[in-house]
């Protein structure tokens, strides 16, 4: 077996993964980058909207501060976040933004002058600033007070991932691509590399590294009908599960986005709304406001894409073979916008769906998009109970997202993420000596060739892809918008079936290479098992928040489930294991998002006491010790000055 | 009714001893809006295991699938079959590393080309984070984002003649991409560089002027634009020499 070694392994070459290169490379270490595709193709390239930071260059976000970003983001989160790690965030994020303007990205810029734009659906004319022309601008996007999402038309992504990617090539950080990483190689709490399957010739590598770093992106596809690229098939997670040890966190936070078209499930951005697109339904009548007098079609996600089912279920829907849908209205925007900052979602529809934006409905529904749960990492990024393993990104659940992701934060998670935990894992390196124990990684490699060999030439009986279609039928059915205590112990006990039928999984070619249905089969019993988590996390959690909304449980209740759901899956044939820890300090004590219109439950503790616990609580689940003491880095009721100001 | 398509498709797996390359035919029946992406996945799942190709984003944003579809360079994923005749040839793209059926390795070229090109900002200034963003005129913004759109799927490379005889022609993604740099005011790079990158065989002067890139360009790339830039760019550092 090829062993490769380096300083730092990072699996993953995404925004979140190339960042946190970038700064390792930055420090002198030998960085190695892996990826299941050329980088350039990662899914960070399809994200459209762009990336949420209070820069307030635009007179529509005038008044903001990362403050105003933070709040935003705590009720986005539905107090489901760690409130310290989400002040890192909205802390970092201009600076970030303007690192990305600095290496390259062509952001779009501040026109000075009169501006027609849409806002809540009307036509408007703002005056930009002459005084900021040529700073980067910003538009709307949901569940925020400000316009404060900076953005390259609707190809941010894009634009963001092929600098940063073009920073990796002028640093020579080596990139691996096609390359897999299929189990990590630990021992003792400690993490020293990973065994990697290349998906060019069929090879089995150990490559050995001080720190490893997962940043593989989300699990969007166990949901068979999701927006996801198909290659976030939770294989990083899956890595973290798989050593029984490392716990994933709130699994069952499951982001359903209001707009993906119909049929391909394929994203439309959000900020097709904050343009100043609208909702409507089978009557062509905006629903939106008489759920939402407040924020209408841009309220959080998780809020929308209720209100639309929930309009759905009224009777409201528009039939099609492909299933009940509503409609997104851009005729309004006009052919200039939809043609220049909307270009992307044109094309999209134009191709996929054959309809025309400038003149024509466009046919959405809610779809799985986003992960806000995955590997449970400290606010360096460092892994509970495994020393030397870090993950960023959608893979992870540092947790600034709680139960609910805005729009917009989590493109802009990846690289402030990758700047922020980037220094730490550096400095682990730094002060870290390389250990090859070559008899590990070939026992960990011969767990993987023992698997292979079983797939291959085993009496398995079941087809892989019929295993895949089912998970997803199953979560799609039961773990979606609405849940209920009956659907979630069927899809458990549905689940279970195909964890069971994963592990009787035959190939059914032994072609050498690459075997696509070998690399299918290789990833069955993680996505089978993920999706086991999701809804025994969501059965268990007896309330509803964000994301997770139960029709048994309709309020948010503060006094039991103010707190993080961790699952790790110690024994293989057995069953997973579940506890819970506090979700970080408070600094704003939980309250009324703002919109949602949901019940609630007060908390019993007071913030003070619940403080107390944060520290020892999370510190028995496993928590390493990260470099600064818990709360070093939130202000205390720096929010009293905005809302006192408001009020 | 729906139709019977048949796919005729091209088959070769280096890593398999004896193999040599040969086409099958696989048949399937149409559906609404089937596209080639669902249509290799139904092939796949139930006839073809081993068969190789590549998709990611299945949104015709990634540029991971491109291939010969009837002859033509393009994206699998947003080809819908109703628009193909019954029998559909689906080869991969010629030029780039064969690593199997349809799958190439465009990944390691454009790296490549990227290096090569120096395909990032040169600059002097040191990123302060604590002073505001340099400023830049939004409609400059906008010029860079129109070259800075290319997907790299590879398309214009497999369309051009110049790049099938001659293996070291930058093709409109390479030139695209000099064009991209050359917009950017925060590029420091002088004429005398500039000049060595594009006035070679390599760079513009390769270029026959058939303009097939320009045809094949799955995201309308303003090519033809980008290369008359460059070539009175090029132009005046001549004479100004």
């Amino acid at each position: 077996m090829r062993v490769i070694t380096s300083d730092v392994l990072v699996i993953g070459a995404g925004l979140a993964g190339e960042r946190t290169a970038i700064a390792c490379a930055k420090e002198g270490l030998d960085v190695m980058i892996l990826s299941l595709v050329p980088p350039r193709r990662s899914h960070s390239s399809a994200a459209q909207g762009g990336m949420q930071a209070a820069l307030a260059n635009s007179v529509m976000g005038e008044g903001d501060n990362p403050t105003v970003h933070w709040l935003d983001t705590v009720k986005g989160s539905d107090w489901g976040c760690d409130q310290e790690v989400a002040r890192i965030f909205a802390d970092n994020a201009p600076i970030a933004m303007r690192e990305m303007a600095h290496f390259g990205v062509p952001w779009n810029r501040v026109k000075g002058g009169e501006q027609q734009v849409f806002i809540k659906g009307k036509k408007a004319t703002i005056t930009e600033d002459s005084v900021n022309e040529g700073l980067i601008t910003a538009r709307a996007f949901g569940g925020t007070a400000k316009w404060r999402t900076c953005y390259t038309a609707d190809g941010t992504g894009h634009t963001v991932l092929y600098t940063m990617d073009n920073m990796v090539l002028q640093m020579g950080i080596p990139v691996h691509d096609r390359m897999e990483a299929i189990r990590l190689i630990h021992r003792d709490g400690r993490c020293i590399g990973a065994i990697v399957r290349s998906l060019r010739d069929g090879e089995i590598l150990a490559y050995v590294a001080k720190a490893t770093v997962i940043a593989t992106g989300g699990y969007g596809r166990i949901y068979g009908e999701s927006t996801n690229a198909i290659i976030n098939e939770g294989t990083g997670s899956w890595l973290a599960l798989q050593t029984g040890i490392v716990p994933l966190g709130n699994m069952e936070a499951v982001q359903v986005h209001p707009t993906g078209i119909v049929p391909t499930d394929i994203l439309v951005t959000e900020g097709c709304r904050g343009d100043g697109g609208l909702l409507l339904d089978v009557d062509e009548y905006r629903f939106m406001p008489d759920y939402e007098p407040e924020k209408m079609e841009l309220a959080s996600r998780d809020v929308v894409s209720r209100r639309m089912k929930e309009h759905m279920l009224k009777g409201k829907g528009v039939k099609s073979d492909y299933g009940e849908h509503l409609w997104l209205d851009l005729r309004h925007l006009g052919e200039q916008h939809l043609k220049t900052k909307l270009r992307e979602v044109y094309d999209i529809c134009m191709y996929f769906i054959g309809v025309n934006p400038i003149t024509e409905l466009v046919p959405v529904r809610p779809t799985q998009h986003y992960s806000m749960g995955g590997i449970r990492v400290n606010k360096d990024g460092h892994a509970y109970n495994l020393e030397g393993l870090f993950a960023l990104g959608e893979v992870a659940c540092w947790d600034m997202h709680g139960f609910n992701r805005l729009g917009g934060n989590s493109l802009a998670e990846t690289v402030v993420a990758g700047m922020v935990i980037g220094k730490e894992v550096a400095k682990y390196a730094l002060q870290t000596d390389l250990s090859i124990e070559l008899g590990l990684a070939e026992e960990a490699a011969q767990m993987e060739r023992r698997k292979m060999d079983s797939l291959l030439n085993g009496d398995g009986t079941e087809n892989v892809y019929e295993v895949r279609d089912e998970i997803g039928r199953i979560l799609t059915k039961y773990v979606h918008i609405f849940r209920t205590g009956e659907g979630l112990q069927t899809a458990v006990d549905e689940l279970k079936k195909q964890i069971e039928r994963a592990k009787n999984v035959k190939v059914r070619t032994t072609a050498p290479g690459m075997n696509p249905e070998l690399s299918t089969a290789l990833r069955i019993e993680g996505m089978a098992k993920q999706a086991y988590t999701i809804a025994k996390g969501a059965l268990d959690r007896t309330e509803s928040r964000g994301a997770h909304y139960r029709e048994d449980y309709p309020a948010r209740d503060d006094s039991n489930w103010l707190n993080r759901t961790l699952v790790r899956w110690p024994d293989p044939d057995g069953e997973p294991v579940y506890e819970y820890e506090p979700v970080g300090l408070l600094d704003l004590p939980p309250g009324d998002r703002g919109y949602g219109g949901g019940q609630m439950i007060d908390m019993t503790k007071t913030v003070d006491e619940y403080n107390e616990q944060v520290d020892p609580g999370q510190t028995a689940k496993g928590r390493l010790s990260p470099s600064e003491a818990t709360g070093a880095r939130l202000p205390k009721e720096a929010w009293r000055a905005e809302l006192e100001g408001k009020e | 009714m729906g139709r019977t398509l048949t796919f005729k498709i091209f088959r070769y797996n280096p890593t398999k001893d004896n193999d040599q390359p040969h086409i099958e035919a696989y048949r399937l029946e149409e559906i609404p809006r089937l596209n080639v992406f669902s249509a290799l996945n139904m092939i796949r799942e139930q006839q073809a295991p081993d068969l190789m190709y590549d998709f990611v984003c299945r949104a015709g944003i990634c540029g991971s699938c491109a291939m010969m579809i009837n002859g033509r360079p393009t994206l699998a994923c947003r080809t819908l079959t109703s628009d193909l005749p019954d029998t559909i040839e689906l080869f991969p793209l010629p030029f780039f590393k064969l690593l199997g059926d349809l799958s190439v390795d465009t990944g390691v070229w454009f790296r490549e080309m990227g290096e090569r090109l120096e395909s990032w900002i040169h600059t002097q200034k040191q990123f302060d984070p604590e002073a505001q963003e340099e400023r830049m005129d939004n409609a400059t913004a906008n010029k860079i984002y129109e070259s800075e759109r290319c997907i790299e799927c590879g398309c214009c490379i497999a369309g051009c003649a110049t790049a099938q005889v001659y293996p070291d022609f930058l093709g409109a993604a390479g030139l695209n991409r000099i064009g991209r740099f050359l917009f950017d005011p925060r590029d420091e790079r002088g004429d005398q560089e500039w000049f060595e990158l594009v006035s070679t065989d390599e760079g513009v002067f390769g270029c026959l002027g058939m303009m097939a890139c320009d045809d094949v360009c799955p995201k309308d790339l303003p090519l033809l634009e980008v290369f008359a830039y460059i070539r009175r760019k090029v132009s005046g550092m001549a004479l100004a020499k």
